[in-house]
């Protein structure tokens, strides 16, 4: 059925689809309608599921996790400080390996307190063993809940995934989508089934204390969850695929790539922009292409080394800003691509902070810089300089 | 012949790693006793994360989820959620948190979840101090105590936090306090509250031989002065009407107290300060019985 939905309905219809079983949630603008339009559902009987209006995003992600610890599927969504006061129990929930999905609606962090577009909050949390998918569209959004429970709740890789949506440019932004219809959901999404879920008829205990001998071992299979992931996100599309007849190209669709003597690397909403610009670029005779980071967790180390043997340069937009030498997607492609032997030049791009609009002349000129460099560099772009600030 | 009121079946095994004379394995050792084997608990950080054993061993026969150390209220709610959502909703959920993961760090999402009105039993086991971490002052650590970071000279200056008048405010169906060294009674109170539904909540207190500073052997013996010289008083909250459920016992403070080395600094005035406090907290605790005794009448 083809309708109009914001992204953050595109959430919530997704979590109903996925039948998720238990709903907790506190909350913040502008994941709210999210969760507001999830208790509407419950309310009105057309969703099954435990609804919890807990007093904190702590509390939210704990009462998902001990809910999923007795194979119960889940669903949360926060944004920015909830994403940050969730980090502790992120780590909970990677090492439990209960497969959560949560919506996170990318926000500025504060201080100085914004609402707007970035995604600092959810980049911020690239160590605590989530599974990070980055959309575009509200299709892509809707459709990326569905397959994020069927990557997160694979045997092999059993870890909580978030579907992550730009404030605003997403969240309340109205775009057709196509809806699945729930027999072609369930077809699709079977039930959970947790081997390890907790049960008193085979009492166990789940989060032991491990000592030196075991602890490294546990950690190296999470790690292997994750490496899994990498794996089964490309199963998860195909068999997407052959039910719904779309897809979204894993986690590094590339546009105009083959020959191309640039490349913008970028994720979120930035990517369309950022594919009309390519086009334009290469009307005008330049060979230029994107490549649109869709998970950023697991990180698509083996595309990102093909993508590099083709291209000589490759430009990254990092809409989060994390301290060290350049954006996180800068450092962590400079890292994969680069050797000893060389590998294409990696120049890095921070911009669109704090819902700053991302303007086509900006991504332009982002193009245009790496084409006419040759040295790798990091530079803020769009800033105004001599900004004066009160004594 | 007295019938034997403690159930026999034992849901936990020897081999937990508590110190020796621990307070706390008899609190869980009885919660076990009174309420298993269809339950399920969720620990936090605490001296009962480690006591368990470490992975794969564990003392406790029941399913154990450990969370995070201030979201047990949290964890009892999800698990309570997740059992519903399965159709397990004859298993009865279990927050079994210390004094500092429930009286300081996890008070937030204990009261969010008895505002909520969870459906699950809470024990709070109260050794008075941060004691898994070395003897740590906690909101829960007496007045005049000694801790690690309440030296002595510097010793405690602020009251006991009252758990129990926090968890009254909320309304809850049913609070009680209890101690190891009355297990009767303790048993009894988790008995009737099983079959009670919403948040149900425990205080119990577990005294500690290295965190008090007392021979291991005199552990029972101590829970039962504290009760006796009403410095822990037990009583019920059920469904809003007070009632003391041992009121017996002329103890004093002075006896109370000078059987621990966390108190050895205390000077006669300060003794007679916790007598006067002691005595103040009794006749209230009277008085609310004597009232609500009115109003439910």
């Amino acid at each position: 059925m083809r309708t109009t939905l914001t992204g953050n309905h595109a959430q919530s219809l997704a979590a109903k689809l996925a039948r998720v079983q238990v709903v907790s949630a506190y909350p913040i603008t502008p994941q709210t309608t999210i969760v507001e339009q999830i208790a509407e559902f419950v309310a009105s009987g057309e969703m099954p599921a435990e609804f919890l209006e807990v007093e904190s995003e702590h509390s939210a992600l704990q009462a998902c996790i001990s809910a999923a610890a007795v194979g119960a599927r889940t669903y949360t969504a926060t944004s920015s400080q909830g994403l940050l006061l969730m980090h502790e129990l992120l780590h909970w929930a990677s090492g439990l390996r209960v497969p959560i999905v949560m919506g996170v609606v990318n926000r500025a962090v504060a201080p100085p307190w914004s609402i707007y577009a970035d995604h600092t909050d959810a980049v911020a949390q690239r160590d605590t063993g989530w599974i990070q998918y980055y959309c575009e569209s509200n299709q892509e959004v809707l459709d990326t809940v569905l397959q994020a429970y069927r990557l997160a709740e694979d045997p092999r890789v059993l870890l909580p995934a978030m579907v992550c949506e730009d404030a605003f440019f997403l969240s309340h932004t109205f775009e057709p989508v196509d809806v699945p219809t729930q027999e072609e959901v369930d077809a699709f999404l079977p039930p959970l089934t947790l081997p390890y879920a907790l049960d008193p008829d085979r009492p166990a205990r789940l989060g032991s204390y491990m000592p030196p001998e075991q602890y490294m071992e546990h950690r190296r299979n999470v790690a292997q969850g994750m490496e899994a992931a990498a794996e089964a996100i490309g199963d998860v599309e195909r068999a997407f695929f052959e039910r719904f007849g779309r897809d979204h190209g894993g986690a590094l669709p590339l546009f105009a790539c083959k020959d191309a003597d640039a490349v913008l690397l970028t994720s979120g909403t930035a990517a369309s922009t950022a594919r009309a610009v390519v086009r334009a670029m290469r009307a005008d005779g330049l060979k230029v292409g994107l490549a649109k980071l869709r998970v950023f967790r697991p990180w698509p180390v083996e595309a990102l080394r093909e993508l590099a043997q083709r291209v000589p340069r490759i430009a990254v937009l990092d809409r989060s800003f994390t301290f060290g030498f350049g954006g996180a997607l800068f450092q962590e492609v400079r890292n994969s691509v680069q050797s000893p032997k060389g590998g294409p030049l990696v120049r890095g791009y921070i911009a669109g902070l704090g819902g700053r609009d991302l303007v086509p002349e900006m991504l332009r000129g982002i193009l245009e810089d790496a084409l006419a460099h040759d040295e790798p560099d990091v530079s803020w772009v769009g800033i105004k300089e001599g900004t004066a600030w009160p004594a | 012949m007295a019938r034997l009121t403690i159930p026999e079946r034992e849901l936990m095994t020897s081999g937990h790693l508590g110190c020796p004379g621990c307070g706390a394995t008899l609190v869980m050792r009885y919660v076990l006793k009174a309420l298993g084997p269809r339950i399920m608990l969720t620990v936090p950080a605490c001296c009962w994360a480690v006591m368990s054993g470490a992975f794969p061993r564990t003392c406790v026969g029941v399913p154990f989820l450990d969370c995070a150390f201030e979201a047990t209220g949290a964890s009892i709610q999800g698990l309570r959620a997740g059992l519903d959502a399965r159709g397990m909703r004859d298993v009865t959920v279990v927050g079994f948190a210390g004094d500092g993961g429930t009286a300081d760090i996890g008070l937030q999402s204990l009261s969010g979840a008895l505002e909520r009105g969870v459906d699950a039993i809470y024990v709070m086991y109260d050794n008075e101090a941060y004691m898994n971490t070395g003897v740590q002052r906690s909101g829960a650590t007496p007045w005049g105590a000694w801790t690690t970071t309440t030296p002595a000279g510097r010793e405690k200056g602020q009251e006991k936090k009252d758990m129990m008048r926090i968890v009254a405010a909320h309304d809850v169906p049913y609070a009680a306090t209890a101690s190891i060294a009355f297990p009767e009674d303790f048993v009894k109170k988790l008995e009737k509250s099983r079959d009670i539904r919403g948040p149900r909540f425990f205080h119990v207190l577990a005294p500690c031989p290295p965190g008090w500073k007392y021979p291991p052997e005199e552990t029972v013996r101590l829970g039962r002065l504290a009760v006796d010289a009403r410095v822990f008083p037990l009583y019920e909250i059920d469904h809003g009407r007070y009632r003391i459920t041992r009121k017996a016992g002329r103890r004093t403070v002075r006896e109370y107290v000078e059987k621990q080395g966390r108190f050895a600094h205390l000077t006669e005035e300060q003794v007679a300060e916790i007598q006067r406090r002691v005595d103040s907290r009794w006749a209230k605790l009277e008085s609310l019985e004597k009232a609500t005794a009115e109003v439910h009448a």
